[in-house]
Order: C-alpha cells, then sequence, then structure tokens
C-alpha cells in the first residue's frame, strides 16, 4: 500500500506543493486525481465528481499534466505536441493554430520560429516550457505537475519559477506539484504538504510550515535553513 | 550484350513475366502486412500470448521453399498449381520479418511517452495510432522492405509451381544451359528487389514528413498503385475463364519443354479448344499431383518412371509388361495412358569420349573396372529412386573414388565436359550428349527399364473433347529417338525456342500424313 488514510482538499485555484523523498506516494498521489490509478479504498472526488464515475479519458482532458520526463513526442513539430489535447477534443484545425501561438507566447517561446520545429531539437529548458504549453492548451481547470523542474541545472530553474508564478498569476488554475525540493515547493506554493511513508505528515502555508517540529519535516527543511545561514 | 538483344526480342513476354512477379510479390507481401502488422501489434501488447506467434513464424521461415510447395501442392484449397499455391507459400515467408520488426517497433517506443500520451487523455486507439504505430513505423517499414525483397527472390521458385514470374526464365534457362536465359529471368529479378526496397525506403521517408497533405498523397499514390496490382493481376494471369480449355504440363527439362510444346500445339490444332500451357512444373512428383487434381489435363511421362517413382512397382525391363502395368494402375485413378510416342528416353550412363577412348569403355560393365578412380555426379532424383543409382551400383559393382555428387539436372552434362565429375547419368535422348562430345556407355546387362515416353491424361477430358483422344493417338510412334535427340539439341545447343522446334516439327508431321487421313 502506497497511500494510507489521506485526507486532502484541493481548492480551486490554489497552488498546492506535495514534498516527500523518492517512495513517499507523491507520484500515485497525483495519478489519482487524473484516474491514472483508482483507488483500492476511498475515493477521489474531482470537481465534485467520483473519479470512478468520469470518463477517464474525459477526464484526463480537462486535467493538465507535465512530468518530469516531459514525454515530449519526437515524432511531432512544437506545435503538434501544444496542440494535441485540443486535437483529442476535436477543435477546428485555425483554432487550435491560434491557441497553439498563445500557447507558445504564453510560456516566452516564439510561435513563428518554434510551432514547426521537430520537438527533439529544443534545450531542456525549453522543452520544460513546451511542456508546460501542452499541459495548459485546453484551457484545463487543473494541472498536474511531477517534478516538472527537476532535471533542469539551478538557474534555468529558477527563471521558470519566476515564469511559473506569472503564468498562474495569468491563468488561475489549480495546480497540484509535487517535488522533491522544498525550495521549490515554498517558490510555487501558496500550501506545502509534506508525504512521509504514504501519510500526510504536515499541510500548512510554507510560513508555518518552516517553523514545524515535526522530525518528518524537519529534514526535508534543513538543506533551505542551511542555504540561508550561510547568506550574508 | 546477348542479354539486351534477348531482352529486346522478348519484350512482351519479359514484361508478362515480370508483372506476374510483381503481382505474387505485391499481393502476397500486402496480405502479409495486413495480417503481420496487428498480429505483431498484438503479440507486442500481450508478449505471453506473442512469444509463440514469433515462434511459429520462425520455424515457417526455416522450411526451404520447394518442400514448402511440396507440402501445399496436395491440400485442398490452398494447393493446387499455379498463383494461388505460391502466393499462399510468400505470405507465409513474409510474416516472420514483418511481425518481428513490429513486435519490436512497438514495444521499443519509450514507455514515458506512453504514459505521457495516456495522461493527455488518448484512447487506446489513439495511442496506437498517433503514437505507437508512427514510431514504431521505421521498424515496421524495414521489416516489409525484408519481406518484399525476399518474397521478390522467393518468387522465382514459384515458377516451379506453374505460378509463371521471372523464375520461369531461371528455370528454362538452367534446364537449356543458356546463361542468356537465365540472366534474362535474374536480372530483372534484381533490378525489381532493388527498385522495392528503395521505392518502400521513399514511402517511408514520406509518411514520415509531418505535412498531412503529403501523408495524404502516399496514401492515394498508394491505393493508385495497388489498384494498378490488381488490373495487372488480372491481366497477368487472368485467360480464357469461359469455355473449355485444355492444360497441358511438363517436367522442367528441355525435352518435357518441347514434348508440352507439342502436345499443346497440336491439340490447340485438332481440337479447336483453347490449350492452357502449364510448362516447367517442377518435376515428377508436383506433375502427377497436378494431374490427378485436375490442374493440368495432360502431360508426357514415361513408363519406367510412372511405374517405379509413382506407383512404386519392382523394377521391371519389359517394355510390354511395363506399359500394361502402368495402364493399368493409372486407370484406377480416372487417368489414360494414350500410346507410346516412339523413343525410349531410358538414362544413359554418359563419359567424356576421351575417357571412353583411353580406357577402352564401351559398357558399364567396362566402366566398373575404371570407376574406382572416378567421380560420379548423378541428379536428386536418380540418387533416390530404386532404378537409379542403388541399384545399378549393386547390378555392376561400381564403386567410386567418392561418394556420387547430387547435382542439379541442369548443370551435370557441364560438369561432365568441365571436368568437375568424370561420370554421369543423363538423358538418353540428351542434346548435350553431341554437343559436349560424351559417349553414351551401354546397359550390356539390362540394368535400366524401359523409359518410353506417353502421354498420360486425364479420362474425364479425354470423354469431354473426343477429338482430344484422337489428336494424341495420332502422335503414336511419330517421334523417333533420334528426332527427339535432334530437336533437344536444337534447343540445348542451337537456342532455339521450344515452341519454334515443336511447330517446325508438327509442320513436317502435317505433310508427311497421309493424304485424306
Amino acid at each position: 500500500m502506497v497511500l494510507r488514510g489521506v485526507d486532502l482538499d484541493i481548492a480551486a485555484g490554489e497552488t498546492i506543493a506535495l514534498v516527500g523523498r523518492s517512495g513517499a506516494g507523491k507520484s500515485t498521489l497525483l495519478k489519482l486525481i487524473n484516474g491514472l490509478i483508482v483507488p483500492d479504498d476511498g475515493h477521489v472526488f474531482v470537481e465534485g465528481r467520483d473519479t470512478r464515475e468520469w470518463d477517464p479519458f474525459v477526464l484526463r482532458r480537462r486535467i493538465g499534466y507535465v512530468l518530469q520526463e516531459i514525454g515530449l513526442f519526437p515524432h511531432m513539430t512544437v506545435g503538434q505536441n501544444v496542440g494535441l489535447v485540443p486535437g483529442l477534443l476535436g477543435w477546428e484545425p485555425l483554432r487550435i493554430a491560434s491557441r497553439v501561438a498563445e500557447m507558445l507566447r504564453l510560456v516566452g517561446l516564439d510561435p513563428k520560429v518554434y510551432a514547426g520545429r521537430p520537438a527533439l531539437e529544443l534545450s531542456g529548458g525549453q522543452r520544460q516550457r513546451v511542456g508546460v504549453a501542452r499541459a495548459l492548451a485546453a484551457d484545463p481547470p487543473i494541472l498536474l505537475m511531477d517534478e516538472p523542474f527537476g532535471a533542469l541545472d539551478p538557474v534555468t530553474r529558477a527563471e521558470l519559477h519566476r515564469e511559473f508564478r506569472r503564468i498562474q498569476a495569468e491563468v488561475r488554475k489549480t495546480v497540484v506539484i509535487v517535488t522533491h525540493d522544498m525550495a521549490e515547493a515554498f517558490a510555487l506554493a501558496t500550501r506545502v504538504g509534506v508525504l512521509d511513508a504514504g501519510v500526510i505528515a504536515e499541510l500548512d502555508e510554507p510560513r508555518q510550515l518552516a517553523r514545524s517540529t515535526d522530525p518528518r519535516v524537519r529534514p526535508l527543511l534543513e538543506p533551505l535553513l542551511e542555504a540561508r545561514a550561510v547568506m550574508p | 550484350m546477348t542479354l539486351l538483344r534477348f531482352l529486346a526480342e522478348h519484350h512482351d513476354e519479359v514484361l508478362r513475366l515480370l508483372l506476374q512477379h510483381v503481382v505474387l510479390v505485391g499481393l502476397s507481401t500486402a496480405v502479409a502486412v495486413a495480417i503481420g502488422v496487428p498480429v505483431g501489434i498484438l503479440a507486442a501488447r500481450r508478449p505471453r500470448a506473442g512469444a509463440p506467434i514469433v515462434w511459429l513464424a520462425n520455424v515457417v521461415q526455416t522450411i526451404p521453399s520447394l518442400a514448402m510447395f511440396g507440402f501445399l501442392l496436395p491440400l485442398p484449397l490452398i494447393g493446387g498449381l499455379g498463383a494461388r499455391v505460391a502466393i499462399f507459400v510468400l505470405i507465409l515467408y513474409a510474416l516472420l520479418p514483418i511481425v518481428r520488426t513490429t513486435v519490436a517497433g512497438v514495444s521499443g517506443v519509450d514507455r514515458t511517452l506512453v504514459e505521457a500520451a495516456t495522461a493527455l487523455g488518448m484512447t487506446p486507439q489513439q495511442l496506437l495510432w498517433q503514437v505507437e504505430l508512427p514510431l514504431a513505423l521505421p521498424s515496421i517499414v524495414a521489416g516489409i522492405r525484408v519481406a518484399a525483397v525476399i518474397g521478390v527472390g522467393t518468387a522465382t521458385i514459384a515458377a516451379a509451381v506453374g505460378a509463371g514470374g521471372l523464375g520461369e526464365y531461371i528455370f528454362r534457362g538452367l534446364s537449356m544451359v543458356d546463361p542468356t536465359v537465365i540472366l534474362a529471368g535474374a536480372v530483372p529479378a534484381a533490378a525489381l528487389a532493388l527498385s522495392v526496397d528503395g521505392g518502400l525506403l521513399l514511402a517511408e521517408r514520406v509518411m514520415r514528413s509531418a505535412s498531412p497533405r503529403r501523408r495524404a498523397l502516399a496514401g492515394w499514390t498508394a491505393a493508385g498503385l495497388s489498384a494498378c496490382v490488381i488490373v495487372a493481376a488480372s491481366s497477368a494471369f487472368g485467360s480464357a475463364s469461359g469455355g473449355d480449355v485444355i492444360r497441358v504440363g511438363s517436367k522442367n527439362f528441355t525435352e518435357q519443354i518441347i514434348l508440352g510444346e507439342i502436345v499443346a500445339q497440336h491439340l490447340e490444332r485438332r481440337t479447336g479448344v483453347s490449350v492452357q500451357r502449364r510448362l516447367n512444373l517442377g518435376g515428377t512428383f508436383i506433375c502427377d499431383r497436378a494431374l490427378r487434381s485436375g490442374d493440368i489435363d495432360v502431360y508426357v511421362e514415361y513408363t519406367g518412371t510412372a511405374d517405379t517413382a509413382v506407383f512404386k512397382d519392382a523394377v521391371e525391363s519389359d517394355p510390354a509388361r511395363v506399359l500394361t502395368r502402368v495402364r493399368e494402375k493409372y486407370a484406377q485413378g480416372g487417368l489414360t495412358v494414350l500410346p507410346p510416342l516412339g523413343f525410349d528416353n531410358t538414362f544413359a550412363i554418359l563419359v567424356r569420349g576421351e575417357d571412353a577412348r583411353t580406357h577402352g569403355l564401351r559398357t558399364i560393365e567396362d566402366a566398373a573396372r575404371w570407376t574406382p578412380s572416378a567421380r560420379a555426379g548423378f541428379g536428386y532424383e536418380f540418387l533416390q529412386r530404386a532404378d537409379g543409382y542403388p541399384g545399378l551400383s549393386e547390378k555392376y559393382g561400381l564403386r567410386f573414388a567418392a561418394p556420387p555428387r547430387a547435382m542439379d539436372l541442369s548443370l551435370i552434362y557441364r560438369a561432365l565436359a568441365e571436368r568437375q565429375v568424370d561420370l554421369i547419368a543423363g538423358d538418353a535422348t540428351s542434346g548435350l550428349i553431341e554437343a559436349y562430345n560424351l559417349v553414351m556407355l551401354q546397359d550390356n546387362r539390362r540394368y535400366f527399364p524401359p523409359y518410353d515416353a506417353v502421354p498420360v491424361a486425364r479420362s474425364a477430358m479425354l470423354l469431354r473433347v473426343p477429338a482430344a483422344r484422337a489428336a494424341l493417338e495420332a502422335l503414336a510412334g511419330r517421334i523417333p529417338v533420334d528426332e527427339m535427340r535432334r530437336m533437344n539439341h536444337a534447343v540445348d545447343a542451337g537456342h532455339a525456342d521450344p515452341a519454334a522446334v515443336a511447330r517446325a516439327f508438327l509442320a513436317r508431321l502435317e505433310r508427311e500424313r497421309p493424304s485424306g487421313g
């Protein structure tokens, strides 16, 4: 059993980050939300409806998903990757094209330059931007991000954090981010939950969580405090 | 240069055979793709169910193609002569590379991409068509290319079961010992293989190029090409479907092809019924199967061959007794043996003229003293048959320096002339005996049974077309051994067209025909 007795309410429009070490059950929790996994016991409600009752394909098209490996399709162009879910939803080609351009501009890529490029020709940071654009293309109310910036160098990551906050201010999605990096969680989320061995140890606003004395939370905070200690 | 001249002179026939070849390969590869790709996808999705399928395709691949034709000929529906059995065999051979590369291509797709596609809300069908198949395409096309190229090669064997194609030239050239004719089949086949390979590679590039318009264009082009192939199929294989037809068969060596032409042209002239030629079939076994299954109506067999190879009787050397025995046994199968044509194509034990002179060889008995220092080459049938090598060596006490080499009949005379072997078993009527200055040793102990040439026909056909019986009976005794040898020589050494040789013979026959007959 990966998760036990998890009781989690996520409000519309908030950004919640789930932090924990590898194997804590973070990714499983994400997959429960978009129906890639159905719980053995208990219920997951999305927009007030049990994921068992959703048509899984309809549900997933309403939920943006960004993976650490990104998973851009190498046989498609950047534009085709971004326009994929609108295509699944049966949008008109013209509407898809203008939406793709809009999304690329949103993540800071010039559509004239990038839309026609093979997805494989991009740098790591550019791919991650395209991954975000693809997740947002069909304007889903919910966005799930699984270690979205984990594979990037610190400078690019910091840049994408700023971009994310700008985009989130613009689009106001309900966002669930999974990460093992408390600094990233603090930088992006309105609330941060700590997952440990399949249980939510603590869930609070960053400011409150930073003062936690819980032995399951402290080790995750330590790198953050050390970094602050060496700062002038 | 001679090849170019040959191709120019026979361009109609070359084109027809090439077209048949394209149809054989195109149709079988298309069916193999239609079966193999879905099977491969299924096998990739469920490895446990897939493993036995791939294993089975592997096993099929290891069966030699000629053996496969042998297995399938007697089967109902699939079997029988012609394009049907050939296409079936070609499909079986094409399946393995296609199934295997489809499995490899689909199961080789990055799991992350499959997870991403699922998480974005693709249904399993969308996942297959939009992600898995496009990514597996290069691998699948590589398999199709391998299958098509193998198919072009294997299809040359299809001529042995009367399916046509460029193999007809290869077999004809081998039996006529004419490299030009062999090349006339082999060179276009090689060119076809290369262009099929290149064409498919090009098709894959176009499919991969992202533009949907070009993809649609490629789709329409492919559809147009397949339509052409189907039209070509009906014109290349389609023949008089309505009306009565007599099908004439023959085995795959010069004399048989000439005799097949003689019988065919004679029937055309005398009966007015349209005649279909299925000459150059792969041997006694295939001809006999074809005759019994009704794929051919008549072919010329030799009494001794029928007696020992078809009916497995003990060796018998009295010609009249053999003819009676064979006639009775054929009759039980609804087949009629017509009167002998006049020559006896017995086995000829042959040596080079100079060896005969140096060692004073006139009879096989003479040769028995010399053979311990000689090498022998025999055809596959001769090595196996009771009336072939085993009995011969016993009767004359023949011993050789090395075990006899098994050789293709069409190469055996040249092998003797070129000193690869020193003694062979050939046909008494072979034109190559004179061409290569060979000497036939006398069978002084009367070992070999008689091999009188007789037309064997389906009794039902003879009842249906009474004129056919009269026509075949009119050939009785009209082909003496020297006449047969001359005709063989004209084709083997003079490179004359067997049909032309047969035509000239029949014209002579008509002139000699008693007036008022």
